[in-house]
């Protein structure tokens, strides 16, 4: 009977022994949660590849030069007029649609509000915006002309979504995202992104 | 008088068994979430332009990083901002195919077309440089791309 019990361990500094590895975790640890404008590249052209023939007035033609100026449609612009003059463009509804792939003629936008004038896209379907910058132009101005047009687009999804379906665009896709597997919202989403397409195009840099 | 020294003698201590516990608790909580970085910066650390109009990045073993800044190492490349990191190593242009195709054996064939190219440039880096990039991108059909950036203010 030398040995009763086992004498207890001390586990007073436990709790000293635990914070020194949290504080190490605390200060280590990055919370990044990465984002960024995401993009899709068009597929590199066959060499016989003839470009299709598209109308001036259907072309937004952004242009950034080396001192990160704007001219936009031939004229100066501030950064900040340019999601107004975008939405304009891509809005205006002045002709007949894209023809459908299985062969339907093209359809007047109906759910335009624009001001219809000849001189601006036929349907947004068909508005192609032109992103032209130097090769000197700092990476910064193109990323905020690029967030520029893509909050153009947004401001217009979100109207027709707002008129559809009674909710914003951003909240839609919030909540497809939520329920992947829901038919009805998944139609929703890609009735308002075939109505508004973003159709932004990277020209080749001038040097 | 003896009654009112005793009253006065001890606050009892605060329980502290399970402080532990809690620490415990939020020392798991930090580790499970702390990524390690796996790459060192060849480059100072971009300063990434701001957007609103952002998507977050998923999959994150589907993602492969180009870094475009300034060299640490300003002797041997230079002060300028158009500098590639390709892994550990500054790279040019023409080596990004090379990443690419590196990068895609590593993960299952059914999974490269939804494999993500994040550019991580520096807001003072040159379109030229990108568009460079981009281009190689392209020959070798990585057509997703991301351009990080910070999320900005409306």
């Amino acid at each position: 009977m030398a040995r009763r019990e086992n004498p207890e361990i001390n586990a007073g500094s436990m709790a000293d022994i635990a914070f020194l590895l949290l504080i190490f975790f605390l200060v280590t640890t990055t919370m990044n949660v990465d984002s960024g404008v995401s993009k899709k590249l068009s597929e590199k052209p066959p060499p016989d590849y003839v470009p299709p023939v598209i109308k001036e007035k259907n072309i937004f033609e952004v242009n950034i030069n080396r001192n990160n100026e704007l001219l936009v449609e031939g004229e100066r612009m501030d950064v900040k007029d340019l999601k107004d003059a975008a939405v304009k463009f891509i809005d205006n509804g002045g002709g007949i649609g894209k023809p459908g792939e299985d062969g339907t003629p093209g359809v007047a936008c109906d759910y335009c509000e624009g001001e219809k004038s000849d001189a601006s896209s036929d349907h947004p379907n068909k508005a192609i915006i032109s992103v032209q910058s130097d090769r000197g132009t700092e990476y910064g101005t193109y990323i905020v002309v690029q967030d520029q047009l893509l909050k153009a687009y947004r401001e217009l999804r979100n109207r027709l979504c707002q008129q559809r379906y009674n909710m914003s665009f951003t909240d839609l896709e919030a909540a497809y995202k939520d329920d992947k597997n829901n038919k009805e919202l998944k139609e929703k989403v890609e009735a308002i992104r075939t109505a508004y397409p973003q159709i932004v195009s990277d020209a080749e840099p001038t040097s | 008088m003896s009654k009112f020294k005793k009253k006065k003698k001890g606050m009892p201590a605060v329980n502290t068994a399970s402080l532990p516990d809690i620490v415990f608790m939020l020392l798991f909580f930090f580790m499970v979430t702390t990524t390690m970085r796996e790459t060192d910066l060849r480059i100072e650390a971009p300063k990434l332009p701001s957007a609103v109009e952002v998507k977050k990045l998923e999959h994150k073993s589907l993602v492969c990083t180009i870094y475009v800044g300034k060299s640490k190492n300003v002797e041997k490349y230079g002060s300028g901002f158009n500098r590639i990191q390709l892994n550990d190593k500054i790279a040019s242009a023409e080596q990004v195919p090379a990443f690419i195709i590196n990068a895609r054996s590593k993960v299952s064939e059914a999974e490269v077309p939804f494999m993500t190219t994040s550019i991580k440039a520096d807001k003072e880096s040159n379109v030229g440089t990108i568009t460079d990039i981009r281009l190689k991108l392209r020959d070798v059909n990585a057509l997703k791309v991301s351009y990080s950036t910070q999320k900005g203010a409306e």
